[in-house]
């Protein structure tokens, strides 16, 4: 009982700020086509954006298992070309783990697009901006505080995952063991004081997370307001 | 020459325009709310895709069925009617964009962007902190720095009001007279137009019913149904001549003397004043004893007569074209025809200090 294996909890913050990072790049172009689009395919992808918000994680995690699973197209293209599986490997839950909080990047994005409207974008035009621009010299400022919000969301949930990581990560120590699995573990084997410790840490620590993001969020509001 | 030949359809509204733009001054297009005007100015800016037609300006051909060149592509500069400046940068942040996208382009410098329009004091303040007549300099400044051929101006003090609007018109009189950038400036407020522009469209129901030149416009009895016969007024050229004591300023026009309330220019200013047609009274002989300074001779040049009670009667008083709208049975009384030679009398009090405004160095007439 001499000091609790925090390895879990480093292997979390890594995997939550590598899934932030990378879903961010990909959330923003996706939530600003959804901003623009007249699109009629706009509705089926922004359902499809939403399923995770639904499903049960076991669910997303049963059908990525099948797709990772070297017998499945996807995944025998993977192994061959980097040699590694993606099912219980820390790259598998890095994608997963994107498909899961995809919503928590995407729609606070296209909501703070959504509210910037055509005018400054047009003003921006009239200032001899081109559309790539405009979208980082307006768009992307302007819609600073969808971007806090993004983020912050991606994070901690990233950071409270379980179902899917369960069916495609498993529990391999420094691979895949994150604090969730880490605290079901030591429930499971009767050792409440070190799943005391990880669930405090987790608490605190997202409660701190969105109390800051909330208090900058007012201050923000203040200024533009 | 912008040339513009244009159709858009809106359910309930077709706005249809095939017209030539002088790329000199300021040319002033006019109509109520809801007669098109704002949308012209997008369509030449680029902003409403779904217009067809064909737009160019010189031998750059803009829109036609095969081309469309985006708005960042035209070198127009646009100023909103909501300003919009953008709320994440301060005032030089703001200027500093458009002039970061224009470098090496011909036309005014930031430092006479900034000190013709007084932004020194402004530069490291937010947009949001300023007032609204600050801002509509602020964002004039922006637009000038993107060094446009052509600057296209929505209303730029239609959100003021009169007091802060009487603040920002010196500094556009200011810009015509110094900078030299054409402008099209769209307006619904004749006093403004008739201080500012040298050209005039009028828009109605999306089509354009007058275009020339605004002193000519303005003076046509013609053009007064379009206008409203409350706006009709015409538009002289005066040289300020002398500040009397008793708080008269005395103006030299080629008409004679005329002697209007104390207007804060200095000695051989020019001026541009307007004349409404309801304040001008019309006499056939030399009036005396009589309270108005200013009787003007005049020779009677048109007589317009509608379905009521008025009639509009231009007369030219020196080089000058004025309007007088007096009653049907007065212009019967008095036996006026044109030719006939009278006397127009203005009142000193009647002329607003809105509608007297600076004016460029004597010009030859437009």
């Amino acid at each position: 009982m001499s000091g609790v294996d925090l390895g879990p909890l480093w292997l979390t913050l890594r995997l939550a700020a590598i899934v932030t990072f990378l879903l961010l790049l990909l959330a923003a172009p996706l939530a600003w086509w959804l901003s623009q689009t007249r699109s009629r395919a706009k509705p089926v992808i922004e359902a499809l954006t939403a399923l995770p918000l639904v499903l049960p994680p076991t669910v997303l995690g049963f059908y990525l298992l099948i797709l990772f699973s070297p017998k499945s197209t996807f995944g025998a293209f993977w192994v061959q070309a980097t040699g590694e599986t993606l099912t219980f490997s820390f790259t598998g839950l890095v994608i997963a783990s994107m498909l899961y909080s995809l919503p928590f990047a995407v729609q606070p994005l296209q909501a703070a697009f959504e509210s910037l409207g055509r005018a400054p974008m047009e003003a921006a035009a009239m200032l001899r901006a081109s559309p790539f621009d405009r979208f980082f010299t307006v768009a992307l400022p302007l819609a600073k505080r969808g971007f806090l919000t993004a983020t912050v969301l991606s994070f901690t949930h990233t950071l409270g995952e379980f179902g899917v990581v369960l069916m495609v990560g498993g529990n391999i120590p420094g691979k895949t063991k994150v604090i969730s699995i880490a605290i079901y573990e030591h429930v499971e084997t009767i050792r409440y004081a070190d799943a005391h410790v990880l669930s405090a840490i987790l608490l605190v620590f997202s409660f701190v997370t969105l109390l800051i993001v909330y208090s900058l969020n007012r201050q923000a509001a203040r200024i533009t307001g | 020459m912008l040339t513009l030949d244009i159709t858009l359809r809106f359910p309930g509204f077709c706005l249809q325009v095939a017209q030539k733009l002088p790329q000199t001054g300021i040319t002033a297009l006019f109509g109520r709310s809801g007669s098109g005007k704002s949308t012209l100015l997008r369509v030449i800016a680029g902003l409403e895709s779904r217009a067809t037609g064909r737009v160019a300006y010189g031998d750059d051909i803009w829109q036609d069925a095969r081309h469309f060149t985006p708005p960042h592509k035209r070198g127009l500069g646009y100023v909103f009617q909501d300003t919009r400046l953008f709320p994440h940068l301060t005032v030089a942040g703001n200027l500093h964009y458009a002039d970061r996208r224009a470098r090496g382009l011909p036309g005014p410098t930031r430092d006479e962007v900034t000190a013709a329009l007084d932004l020194g004091p402004l530069l490291q303040r937010r947009p949001q902190t300023l007032s609204g007549g600050e801002q509509s300099r602020a964002a004039i400044g922006r637009a000038l720095l993107t060094r446009p051929r052509m600057l296209l101006m929505d209303e730029p003090l239609a959100a003021l009001d009169e007091a802060r609007r009487a603040e920002v018109l010196p500094y556009l009189e200011r810009l015509r007279d110094r900078i030299g950038t054409p402008i099209l400036y769209v307006s619904h407020n004749m006093a403004e137009v008739a201080r500012l522009a040298s050209h005039l469209l009028l828009i109605d129901a999306g089509r354009i019913s007058h275009a020339g030149a605004l002193q000519d416009l303005l003076a046509s009895p013609d053009t007064i149904s379009a206008l409203g016969v409350r706006e009709a007024g015409a538009v002289i050229h005066a040289r300020l001549a002398a500040q009397d004591d008793d708080g008269l300023s005395q103006l030299h026009t080629s008409a004679g003397p005329l002697y209007l309330p104390r207007i804060d220019a200095a000695i051989g200013t020019s001026l541009r004043i307007r004349i409404l047609a309801q304040d001008v009274i019309l006499s056939r002989t030399a009036p005396t004893g009589l309270s108005a300074l200013n009787i003007l001779p005049a020779t009677v040049t048109e007589l317009h007569s509608g379905s009521g009670p008025g009639a509009l009667v231009q007369l030219r008083t020196g080089d000058e074209l004025i309007l007088a709208r007096i009653t049907r049975r007065s212009a019967t009384a008095l036996d006026l025809a044109p030719g006939t030679p009278c006397f127009a009398i203005v009142k000193s009090v009647s002329v607003a200090p809105g509608n007297i405004g600076k004016d460029r160095a004597p010009t030859a007439k437009l």
